[in-house]
């Protein structure tokens, strides 16, 4: 008897729930304007903040919408939060400047925390919920490579990564480009590339050891591609040993570098786990000059452990052309320090994305993607164009460690 | 009945050709990674050393949480999981006393004109036994809040507070103002030197291996003694100050005469590396080892910690405050942790809110692996783990080594499930 009350008594919850539930979905008319406005508010007032509060009805048609997915907690919170600063910057330009073809752009931030399961998560969250069409990040490849198979699936969607450089990101299975997908940033092979030629051309190496973490798509694409350029130039690959993310002692490898003697310790991984492998490199005097990718282009990168190593990268603060030289000042007014080029690429995706809405004259993601294939930028991180399978054609940074500082070396066009 | 008995000897049959089996397989692998390693020994017998002495850091970090491990479990029974994050919180507390407190540059402010060896040993003391404070207290708290009350309750209660206090450690840690989330570069107390046949002076090895010869001497003369039956010359011989400068003594004799005279006599040319780092985690591991020794064979507290592990009623009614002994074992237990987190992160130069939980896992192991509430197992264990670890890494292969350190430890606990040093039961710690 009791039993079967508690039965009915669930069912009735369990009918008004769903009833509960249902109710605003048919009417979503009312539902946006109330949450819209207070979304806006963190974003800093644009020039001309008057009329666009006062007529709170035309507020969702006067709203762009656009999803900041970045690691703001874990192992790369600087990336996460530099990449937040920097298309937050190019947001207030735009907004600044009128918007977006009349339209306000409104920043969805979410934490997408450089993994692949909060990135779906936060990617399913902004789609599903906040109806965003455009998406600026995530700055992980193994996290935007989950992400950009959510929105190729869903069609309507565009993701730009300003700085995934694994080539998967935006190319399928079958080696086609994802029809929504871009980057800003260069890809693996050619940092790797550009890191073998530096190696082989202006540090005269011969011989080289390569340091990865098998478990990383960003690590093991730049090690490869690194290992067959500079075997490819002449060079030779005396040390290839994989470790794993969790390892914090890597004296055993190290001993086997120094006993090969190589010239350059290649190094592709970020910059937290970096510091521990140069740091014992250091304390078993091991003497080649360390090399690595954009990972270690992080104000945490241990400068005194790395003395001497170079690094290839996207952007540097130090670069003289004006385009630079304008976004450096603007971005430090703004947050009070020097921008990396986790900023600098975030700034060229909201950019490159914005200015193609504009050229398209539409919001749909589909249109924009096909005026962004055809169309040339002139950014922060120098002219981009497209390729077929939606990389950006465009120069690379060297970047050298000596005395605590990072300093500007030189560019490499492809 | 006839029946029975044949089931019986069939059973007892089948277990001996198993056992047999066992042996044998165990036996031939056994054979196998001898005759391995030898290959490999001989190919580069100078990798091979340098590997070794890349284990004994590392066993020797893994030690120093481990005998917390056992201490406590020999004690009250309870796997203090937790461990593992006062470990965690030793390391934090010196990165904020080097980064914020500049506590390892006292003797410089206070005497502009100190010797720099000397004020940077006084420093990086000063650092080290004040994160082993502030773990000792954390521990004896730990005791007191989490697991005194829970005393008198089934061991499993205790057990999963002892996880919820290790959560909370961590994810206290990583609250914004607390440690942050982030991989933070650690300030080590002191600059790094990679030592050469220069930085050696011959007088220091001269002294250093004299040392170790004349306690060697009498060791061995005390261990003559005692073999024919003086029971003062046992208690002599297994002294701790003769156990530190015994074992103390051989290691740093052995690194520095492969490091500084052999290669300049020209007898060997293999190419070591011994940095200060590895030398001050040695020499502050096997200080550390042999004053617990001394606590728990020399002293009033040490006496009443076995008795209590032995038989807590009858202790209690000879008159031992058995709760203030278990106080004293986890605040041991935590300054050990504290000190091994100091130098972890001075050897490795990071720190990070869930930096305890692999080193914390690896040396529970250990001490399960050297038999769980032993010290010498403890070592013994940790030393192993560590070796382990390193010879598979530098030999076989990086992903493999926590597999094979892993089957190691299947192994061992097959053939003797109490671990190496795990029979004595009459005497745990």
């Amino acid at each position: 008897m009791g039993k079967r009350i508690f039965a009915v008594l669930t069912l009735l919850t369990i009918v008004a729930g769903l009833v509960a539930c249902k109710t605003p979905a048919p009417t979503p008319t009312p539902v946006p304007p109330t949450p819209t406005p207070a979304p806006a508010k963190p974003t800093p007032a644009p020039a001309t903040p008057t009329p666009a509060p006062a007529t709170p009805t035309v507020a969702p048609a006067a709203e762009l919408k656009v999803a900041i997915l970045a690691p703001l907690s874990g192992d790369v919170a600087t990336f996460g939060e530099s990449t937040r600063d920097g298309a937050l910057l190019a947001i207030e330009e735009w907004n600044a400047k009128g918007g977006v073809l009349g339209r306000k752009i409104v920043p969805v931030v979410e934490d997408s925390m450089c993994e692949a399961e909060p990135a779906v998560a936060a990617a399913t969250k902004v789609i599903e919920q906040d109806k965003v069409k455009f998406i600026i990040g995530e700055v992980c490849s193994k996290a935007s490579i989950p992400v950009s198979e959510i929105v190729t699936s869903k069609g309507n969607v565009l993701q730009i990564s300003p700085t995934s450089t694994n080539p998967k990101v935006t190319v399928d299975e079958k080696g086609n480009a994802k029809p929504t997908v871009f980057r800003a940033c260069f890809i693996d092979p050619f940092q790797g590339l550009i890191g073998a030629k530096f190696a082989l051309e202006n540090l005269k190496a011969k011989t080289a050891a390569v340091l990865l973490d098998q478990g990383n798509d960003y690590v093991r694409g730049l090690a490869e591609f690194f290992r067959d350029a500079f075997e490819k130039g002449g060079g030779k690959v005396v040390v290839w040993e994989t470790y794993t993310a969790a390892d914090k002692d890597f004296s055993a490898i190290l001993t086997k570098v120094k006993a090969a003697k190589p010239d350059v310790l290649y190094l592709p991984d970020y910059y937290s786990t970096v510091n521990v492998i140069a740091a014992q490199a250091r304390q078993l005097g091991i003497t080649a000059v360390m090399m690595g990718g954009d990972g270690w282009d992080s104000p945490q990168l241990d400068v005194k452990a790395v003395d001497g190593g170079y690094f290839t990268t996207h952007f540097s603060p130090e670069d003289s052309r004006p385009v630079v030289q304008e976004f450096v000042k603007k971005y430090k007014d703004k947050y009070g320090k020097v921008p990396d080029s986790l900023a600098a690429l975030a700034y060229d995706a909201a950019l490159i994305l914005f200015e193609a809405i504009q050229a398209a004259g539409t919001d749909d993601p589909v249109q924009v993607a096909k005026t962004m294939e055809k169309m040339k930028f002139s950014v922060v991180s120098g002219e981009v164009a497209f390729d077929k399978q939606h990389n950006p054609l465009k120069p690379a940074v060297i970047n050298q460690v000596t005395g605590g500082k990072v300093k500007f070396v030189t560019i490499v066009s492809p | 009945m006839e029946g029975r008995g044949r089931v019986v000897l069939l059973k007892r049959y089948n277990g001996a050709i198993l056992n047999r089996i066992a042996a044998v397989i165990v036996v031939i692998l056994g054979l196998f990674v001898l005759a391995f390693f030898v290959r490999r020994v001989m190919a580069d017998p100078g990798i091979f050393i340098q590997q070794i002495l890349n284990g004994i850091q590392l066993g020797f970090l893994y030690a120093l949480i481990a005998l917390g491990y056992t201490m406590v479990y020999g004690i009250i029974k309870l796997i203090n999981f937790a461990h593992g994050d006062v470990f965690m919180v030793g390391a934090m507390t010196s990165f904020f006393a080097i980064s914020t407190m500049e506590l390892h540059r006292w003797p410089f402010q206070l005497w502009p004109g100190i010797n720099s060896t000397l004020g940077t040993l006084l420093g990086t003391t000063t650092v080290i036994a004040f994160s082993m404070a502030i773990c000792s207290f954390l521990g004896v708290t730990m005791e007191r809040f989490a697991y005194r009350p829970l005393r008198a309750m089934p061991r499993i209660a205790a057990l999963i507070t002892a996880i919820g206090v290790s959560f909370f450690l961590e994810y206290f840690g990583a609250l914004p103002f607390v440690y942050t989330n982030n991989y933070i570069t650690y300030p080590r107390p002191f600059e790094l030197t990679v030592l050469t046949a220069k930085d050696i002076p011959p007088w220091l090895l001269g002294l250093v291996g004299g040392v170790f010869a004349i306690t060697l001497t009498t060791y061995s003369a005390l261990n003559g003694l005692s073999n024919r039956g003086n029971t003062k010359a046992v208690l002599w011989r297994n002294h701790p100050i003769i156990q530190f400068f015994l074992y103390l003594g051989g290691l740093l004799t052995i690194i520095l005469g492969m490091v500084v005279v052999l290669p300049t006599w020209g007898i060997i040319k293999w190419d070591l590396t011994v940095s200060n780092v590895m030398l001050v985690i040695m020499s502050a591991s096997v200080l550390l080892v042999v004053a617990l020794q001394y606590i728990v064979t020399r002293t009033k507290t040490g006496k009443a910690m076995r008795a209590s592990a032995y038989d807590k009623p009858t202790s209690r009614l000879m008159g031992i405050n058995v709760d203030n002994v278990i106080a004293v074992t986890f605040a041991i237990a935590g300054a050990l942790a504290g000190a091994g987190g100091v130098l972890y992160a001075t050897a490795f130069k990071q720190v990070h809110h869930l930096m305890g939980i692999l080193p914390g896992l690896k040396a529970f192991i250990a001490a399960v692996l050297g038999g769980i509430g032993s010290i010498p197992g403890a070592l013994v264990g940790s030393l192993i783990m560590g070796m382990a670890e390193v010879l598979s890494a530098g030999f076989i292969s990086t992903p493999m080594r926590d597999a094979v350190a892993f089957s190691l430890l299947i192994i061992i606990l097959l053939i003797r499930p109490q671990g190496i040093f795990g029979e004595a039961p009459t005497e745990k710690v």
